[in-house]
């Protein structure tokens, strides 16, 4: 009887996404399907790369540096003769690839760290939010450019800084989540069933926040996306031969009064993936978690 | 009041200790040792040894941080392994720089956001409405440093109105401030719209309306300020990123700041102006929450702290 009425509690929290028809109700929002098609377009360009690319992205062609829109080269080459279409289709990878790891490592760390403390509260708890506080009182960029500087560039040294220094506004979130969700009756049942803690925290609280951190995951996309763009761009972030965003604009940057199209595809190319994941990370809010609509 | 300020302050004191713990850690756990880095790669291994006792390099990393620490409080805050400056002059140098870009970046996010946010909500669903919304939509994915080599690209290149880098006059502030301040700008008008949506349904702004009072003064007397609750929250969390950014796009500007004095020493290793200028944005950063949680009492009157 107790365990059905767990069941019907926890039913009652997740039912965004179990509910038949949550994939009809999320496409009818039109921001949701605008940035759900964006998104597809920007993948496909980083798993197609190698057949979409007109041309090999490092390959050099010195004699036709800084050309502009030709056949050849449709968005014309930059100093080093190479193809500027062609690094920003390969560009996405790199920047796909940092957003997915940076967000998979900060909920790797943050969500256990927040369910611990808002499961256990008193010292667990206040430790844990003092550790935040310090984290969250650092511009998070700051940060990061300081372990880059610390650690040496190179694309895992990003993913980590960044995962570091991200980390506690997941655990944040979980907390809150998880101070509100442990009141509920089914939280008490379990204990009453003589659950241990690890099996009330993972199979009862875990599932009942799983939302929230799915609305959050999908929208804070976007900006290790844009920190790894800025990294690259004061030249600690990836290094060649990878093709990053970040890296391409500070070296059109350079030659803005004669081929001013190699630092403005780029930026594009990073808006309209942020601007992606910004409208499909809204529209899964509006439908999964209506409280927080702003 | 002023017991709520002090308590406030004390409670600064754990995060501050923290956050030198965390600087603390992060320089005195990389590879390679300061001694070596400041006699250069030439130096015997008897002259790097000589050194690190001198520094105290070889002691305990409780004992060195405390003696860092104690240094640190008395306003020693060591000199530079580059060109051996005092560490806290030179920065203290480069902050009103920061402080002048960063104060007019804020002015362009409220000044145009607020009033942007308060006419799409008063025309709501209309087509200015959203235009607005598609701009500040925009605003908010657009990298700043982008946003600020476009401007480069227009002002400076093309339209020949404005200089690209430095700080010389009023001219120069202008590009670096918008770019700063455009995401800001696109999140306050957000915010603004949807707050003052929900007050502008609430009963007592039908009753300002009733005793006929104009439309503009029910607006930006009645509803406004209520809004600038929220605004100020979002103002307040946008200071951080404001001086994340700041150093990205006094980098962009070449703006003598302390931000792009942060950039260069990071890039050179310089491990104690890193610490002191990571220490300085986080102690400026925890005071603006202080002072964000402070206006609120301000602007909002039914907020009382005890």
């Amino acid at each position: 009887m107790q365990q059905r009425r767990t069941d019907a509690a926890r039913d009652a929290r997740t039912e965004g996404i179990s509910r038949p028809g949550f994939f009809a109700r999320l496409l009818r929002k039109k921001v949701a399907f605008v940035g759900l098609s964006m998104l597809i377009v920007v993948s496909l360009a980083a798993i197609c790369a190698p057949w979409l690319a007109p041309n090999d992205p490092l390959e050099q062609t010195r004699p036709r540096a800084l050309e502009s829109s030709s056949r050849d080269y449709l968005l014309g080459t930059d100093h080093l003769g190479r193809c500027v279409l062609s690094r920003g289709i390969y560009g996405a990878r790199i920047s796909l690839m940092v957003g997915m790891f940076v967000v998979l490592f900060r909920i790797l760390i943050g969500v256990p760290a927040g369910l611990v403390a808002g499961f256990y509260g008193g010292k667990f708890d206040s430790l844990i939010m003092r550790v935040t506080d310090v984290f969250i009182s650092f511009p998070g960029i700051l940060l990061a450019i300081a372990f880059m500087a610390v650690w040496g560039p190179g694309i895992w040294n990003v993913v980590m800084a960044l995962s570091v220094v991200g980390w506690p506004q997941y655990a944040r979130l979980v907390r809150g989540e998880v101070l509100s969700v442990k009141e509920e009756e089914f939280v008490e049942a379990g204990r009453a069933l003589g659950l241990s803690d690890s099996q009330l925290i993972f199979r009862h609280l875990l599932p009942n926040v799983a939302t929230v951190i799915i609305v959050y995951g999908t929208l804070g996309l976007a900006a290790p996306i844009v920190s790894e763009a800025a990294l690259s761009f004061l030249g600690l972030g990836t290094q060649p031969p990878a093709v990053s965003w970040g890296r391409m604009l500070s070296e059109g940057r350079r030659y803005l009064h004669v081929a001013p199209g190699i630092a403005t595809f780029p930026g594009l190319t990073i808006t309209i993936t942020v601007m992606a994941f910004n409208l499909f990370g809204d529209g899964l809010r509006d439908v999964l978690d209506p409280r927080q609509r702003h | 009041m002023s017991a709520y300020l002090g308590s406030r302050v004390l409670q600064m004191i754990p995060t501050l200790l923290g956050i030198s713990v965390l600087v603390f850690l992060l320089i005195n756990m990389t590879p390679g040792c300061p001694a070596m880095l400041m006699l250069g790669e030439y130096a015997s291994p008897s002259e790097v040894q000589r050194l690190r006792t001198i520094m105290g390099l070889d002691d305990p990393v409780g004992v060195r941080y405390f003696r860092w620490l104690a240094d640190i409080i008395t306003g020693d805050w060591g000199e530079s392994y580059i060109d051996r400056r005092a560490v806290l002059p030179a920065l203290l140098s480069r902050l009103p720089a920061t402080a002048e870009l960063v104060v007019a970046s804020m002015v362009i996010s409220a000044g145009i956001g607020i009033v942007v946010g308060v006419i799409s909500a008063v025309h709501q669903d209309s087509w200015l409405d959203n235009v607005v919304r598609a701009v500040s939509f925009l605003g908010i994915s657009m990298p700043n440093f982008w946003v600020g080599i476009m401007l480069i690209l227009l002002l400076s290149l093309h339209l020949r109105l404005l200089p690209a880098s430095g700080r010389y006059g009023l001219g120069n502030l202008v590009m670096p401030a918008i770019a700063l301040g455009t995401s800001g700008m696109a999140v306050v008008a957000r915010m603004t719209r949807s707050t003052m949506l929900e007050i502008v349904g609430l009963d007592y702004i039908r009753t300002a309306r009733a005793k006929g009072i104009s439309e503009r003064r029910v607006l930006y007397k009645h509803a406004l300020r209520p809004a600038m609750t929220s605004i100020l929250t979002v103002m307040g969390m946008l200071m951080g990123f404001r001086l994340g950014g700041s150093v990205i796009i006094e980098t962009v500007f070449a703006w003598p700041g302390i931000g792009r004095f942060a950039y260069l020493r990071m890039m050179e290793r310089d491990y104690p102006m890193i610490m002191g200028n990571l220490l300085i944005f986080a102690t400026f950063f925890c005071t603006i929450n202080l002072l964000v949680d402070v206006l609120y009492a301000v602007v909002d009157p039914r907020v009382r702290y005890e």
